[in-house]
């Protein structure tokens, strides 16, 4: 990374840490919670190619798992987000497994039907509280730091995510990322150059569901809550929209969409109640019809149409 | 003999008829999903929204036009169709062109659009819809009580499918259709109208998933989530079964409905996940899915 | 250079929703001069039938008679949110109103799930609840809280104690449950197993069924299968009259009885009397009781089109109580405003002599009705019979059975 653009995360997360002081910092904690949630999306499909439509599994996975091990287990709250963190990964190898055997449609098909078994699994379980939720998870303390106050908390959720947004930008620009986006551009011939492309795809997605499982992991932490909206189907698709609003296969992309949605949904969900579903889908079909670059991309496209140069 | 396996004969043979109903409207949705495939080669997302889309024709002709069951049966499938048309001239076509899975993500948005602003107009609560009188009440077999209208809904399912079996099979514009899905450039060449066959066959897809909404009616509750909640399985269904042959989806179909059935009566903790378990093997053992063929 | 613009661009973004949200930290008596009173229920689900709008309606008509009786030098502000029987949804939108917008009490609250998750919101902020809807006896028990929590209008012990005497008692002695699979069904499905147990009936199971389910038939072909005399149905709102229809397509109920253990009058004029006639359980409010009450329900009917149950009346009731210990106080501060709530008796339509117990608990007459013959409705809404008036002190848990750590300390 050369100087500039060091300078400029500098400045990124000098903004992020003085923000509490003029927003509400829940909301921006949870603007955090679903941009590392993702980013972490967009490491498969945007740098894979593989479009998971179950994402949601590892983030409620994680949830549970975290808020069960700090409110059962009372272990301390990072061995707790780890635990969350680890078992969301576990999950992910599973499903990876299964779900690379198919490709394309049928790929995203297969998550979907197995996010939504993992779903029925929670609403059953007898320790995730079914409907009610897993409630009054506590949030611990850290190097004698009492996380429930709601600034020291946010002060770790921005650590996670500025620590989890290095980790990816590393992974993209490693030997490891520059195949995983060959396998996306042409798979048969990442294949016969020798690659053994179904060993990158499961290492891809176990760490796309770890990635994930840390953010559900963070959320259960900020909301002292881990619930079944966050395994719902409905979360595997904002993801989904999030990325493609933001632009996939872009950097920033995914942290820019899960900002607009988020904040949209925040905004006006009092406003125009059960609406706010038909503004997803509008932005949905709006992005896929004619503008699938997102707001990243087609960005960059116009700054190299107008420029004429590439921008970075 | 009261009881088979410890359970008492009325409750077996009452979930086999349950699942048998459900299998009913798996076969039905999955096999619109599979002509859309065909012809499109696009998962069509919006179909569990136009299933519900159905219904909701049904119960909004019944409340505020005064249209009973038999007439709805014909026109609900009609109007989804169309809706399916216009989805299909207005946004569809443009993305053949791109990876399918723009068409996945398309028709999932419209699906959030459709499902959101049902329920925006009546709520997520469901409304009721009465049985037709003609169809109310039930066959005392003896042994079990067979609802008329449950028992109406596996006859009407099965004779559509089968109708849609022989349409493509046996007919000649099934034949056309055929021949475009396999080689559209050359279709054309032979002066049919692949653009218009591709419309219809969208529009007779999402028509079958109107007509199952129309049968669904009465026996659930109709709400902007119903959808939904069925089409996941659905997919699941499709996963299993692979989506080559017509038959092969129906008969996936009522099997998964089935074995769902029975799961309630021996094991129910696991019927709400048992077809996703069943997924799960078949990938395992035959990727391709039952009936599927490796491309 | 390029891509610090960019970064900013994203920032700038994040920083976005900035502009609405400014922490609203006033002190005073009166916390910014207004008492803010928040309705959070569900608007558009299956429940939106039991409060949803109406009980918005409510708290306004109480918002507007307290202006008009006591002319109260502060302002007065009603919020409502739809919660979409999310305890998620319901609890994040309660600490943002607590954190953001300065709201100092919440009511209604309908499903238990939600309401133990905005119960510990409520406690942790130190502000008040005023649960009108939700039905759980562990609001008052497990997870009492009660110097924020005041547990309203009823409970499901109260819900489980009139039908398991009555219908026990005629005979109906054997029990299976359908049972909404979250904390209200599970506290009615126990609270009515101890009380036919106790009244000398047998349990013979239970099935779970997911909130707002869509079809009810496998589920009741198990109830059917047990034999049970009595199908109970610990559900509520749309779950009771989808189950309650199903039922009656399987020709279940002509050799086992349906109770509905959480019935309200609107559940009622939804079925139609010739579906339910002859169904037995506990109300906390019947809009046709007396002088008082129907002249309210007929204010109320006038808005609303629908005569309210216990929920709207009781929210009514509830903000109109919270509105005069402020006045009585002058001060929105949480501990002035409980005591003076718990020192004052309530006298009004939808409850005379009512008193809140320490424990948070409200004292007030519950009532065992019976569905009338479609031939014995004289009117629109003429619905009930009342049998038998259950006096404050029989119809709730007794404090001697009370499991809240926070009173059985003292």
């Amino acid at each position: 990374m050369n100087r500039r653009v060091t300078v400029a995360y500098l400045v990124g997360l000098g903004l992020l840490l003085l923000a509490p002081m003029f927003i509400y910092p829940i909301l921006v904690m949870k603007v955090l919670c679903f941009a590392l949630f993702a980013c972490a999306f967009n490491l498969l499909l945007g740098y894979t190619g593989l479009l998971s439509f179950g994402h949601a599994a590892f983030l409620g996975t994680a949830g549970y798992v975290t808020g069960h091990a700090l409110k059962v287990w009372e272990l301390p709250t990072l061995l707790g987000l780890l635990a969350g963190t680890v078992a969301a990964a576990g999950l992910g190898w599973v499903i990876g497994s299964l779900a690379i055997r198919r490709q394309g449609i049928y790929f995203a098909m297969v998550t979907l039907a197995l996010a939504q078994m993992v779903f029925f699994f929670f609403l059953q379980a007898p320790f995730t509280g079914g409907e009610d939720g897993l409630q009054g998870v506590p949030r611990g303390t850290l190097f004698g730091l009492d996380l429930a106050d709601d600034i020291k908390l946010y002060y770790l959720v921005v650590a996670i995510f500025a620590g989890s947004f290095w980790l990816i930008q590393r992974t993209i620009h490693s030997p490891f990322g520059q195949i995983l986006k060959a396998i996306r551009e042409n798979e048969p011939r990442a294949i016969s150059l020798g690659y053994d492309v179904a060993r990158y795809k499961l290492l891809a997605f176990v760490l796309s569901a770890g990635l994930a499982g840390l953010a559900g992991a963070t959320k259960t932490l900020v909301f002292k809550f881990a619930t079944l909206t966050d395994a719902h189907w409905h979360t595997s698709g904002e993801v989904v929209l999030m990325t493609l609003l933001g632009g996939m296969g872009t950097v920033f992309g995914p942290v820019v969409g899960a900002t607009v949605i988020v904040t949209l949904q925040n905004e006006l969900a009092d406003k125009v109640g059960s609406l706010v579903t038909v503004i997803m889908g509008a932005i949905f079909v709006i992005c896929v019809l004619a503008f699938r670059r997102g707001i990243v991309g087609e960005s960059l496209a116009l700054y190299k149409r107008v420029i004429g140069q590439k921008p970075l | 003999m009261t009881e088979i396996f410890g359970v008492p004969i009325q409750a077996l043979f009452g979930q086999l008829m349950l699942g048998l109903v459900n299998g009913s409207f798996y076969a039905v949705l999955s096999l619109g999903l599979a002509v859309i495939f065909g012809m499109l080669n696009i998962i069509n997302f919006a179909h569990g929204a136009l299933y519900m889309t159905g219904a909701m024709l049904a119960w909004i002709g019944l409340e505020y036009l005064g249209i009973g069951y038999w007439w709805m049966l014909v026109l609900a499938p009609i109007c989804v169709g169309i809706i399916g048309i216009a989805i299909e001239r207005l946004m569809l076509q443009w993305l053949y062109k791109l990876d399918h899975l723009y068409g996945l993500l398309l028709t999932f948005g419209l699906a959030l659009m459709i499902e959101g602003l049902f329920r925006d107009l009546y709520g997520v609560a469901g409304q009721p819809y009465s049985i037709p009188e003609e169809l109310s009440g039930a066959f005392n077999l003896g042994f079990m009580f067979l609802p008329k209208y449950r028992a109406w809904v596996v006859v009407a399912s099965l004779s559509v499918c089968l109708a849609t079996w022989y349409l493509i099979e046996k007919t000649r514009l099934g034949a056309y259709l055929r021949a475009a899905t396999e080689n559209p450039k050359l279709t054309q060449a032979f002066g049919i109208n692949v653009p218009l066959m591709v419309m219809l066959t969208y529009g007779f897809g999402v028509g079958l998933a109107g007509f199952a909404g129309v049968l669904a009616a009465p026996a659930t509750q109709i709400g902007p989530l119903m959808g939904s909640n069925l089409i996941i399985i659905v997919f699941a269904v499709v996963v299993i079964g692979g989506m080559g042959s017509i038959l092969g989806s129906v008969v996936t179909g009522l099997g998964l409905g089935i074995i769902e059935g029975m799961t309630k009566v021996f094991w129910p903790e696991a019927s709400a996940t048992v077809v996703f378990m069943i997924m799960a093997v078949v990938l395992m053992i035959r990727p391709a899915g039952l009936f599927g063929r490796e491309k | 250079m390029t891509k610090r613009k960019l970064l900013a661009l994203a920032i700038s973004a994040l920083l976005l929703p900035a502009a609405g949200s400014a922490m609203a930290q006033a002190k005073g008596k009166i916390s910014g001069d207004v008492v803010k009173v928040a309705v959070l229920t569900d608007m558009s689900g299956v429940y939106s039938d039991l409060g949803g709008k109406g009980s918005v309606l409510a708290a306004e008509m109480a918002i507007e008679d307290f202006k008009a009786q006591f002319k109260p030098k502060f302002k007065i502000e009603l919020v409502s949110a739809d919660h979409q029987n999310k305890a998620d949804v319901g609890s994040n939108k309660v600490r943002e109103w607590y954190d953001t917008q300065g709201v100092d009490m919440v009511t209604d609250v309908l499903n238990s799930g939600v309401a133990i998750a905005v119960a510990k919101v409520t406690t942790e902020k130190n502000k008040i609840m005023l649960n009108t809807g939700a039905a759980s006896t562990r609001l008052t028990n497990e997870d009492c809280a009660p110097n924020n929590v005041v547990h309203y209008v009823y409970d499901t012990y109260a819900l489980a104690n009139g039908p398991g005497k009555a219908v026990t008692k005629q005979g109906k002695d054997t029990w299976f449950f359908l049972t909404a699979d979250y904390a209200f069904g599970h506290s009615l499905e126990k609270d009515t197993m101890e009380a036919v147990k106790a009244n000398g009936g047998k349990v013979l199971g239970a099935v779970r069924h997911p909130l707002n389910a869509s079809d009810f038939s496998s589920f009741l072909l198990q109830a059917q299968a047990s034999k049970a005399k009595v199908i109970g149905l610990a559900n509520a709102g749309g779950d009771t009259i989808n189950s309650i229809k199903a039922a009656n397509e399987f020709g279940i109920t002509k050799g086992q009885t349906l109770v509905g253990l959480l019935t309200t009058v609107v559940d009622i004029h939804a079925l139609g009397l010739q579906t339910t006639q002859g169904m037995m359980f506990t109300e906390g409010f019947y809009w046709n009781l007396n002088k008082e009450t129907r002249e309210f329900s007929r204010r109320f009917f006038s808005k609303h089109k629908k005569m309210p149950n216990m929920l709207p009346a009781g929210t009514y009731s509830a903000v109109m109580h919270y509105l005069k210990a402020v006045q009585a106080t002058g001060t929105d501060d949480t501990a002035a405003v409980m005591k003076q709530m718990k020192a004052t008796p309530i006298n009004d339509p939808f409850a005379k002599g009512g008193r809140i117990r320490e424990d948070g608990r409200m004292i007030h007459d519950m009532y065992l009705v019976e569905v009338k013959k479609p031939a014995e409705s004289k009117e629109p809404w003429d619905y009930y019979h009342v049998k038998q008036v259950i006096p404050g002190d029989q119809a709730f848990q007794p404090m001697s059975a009370s499991r809240c750590a926070a009173v059985a300390k003292k």
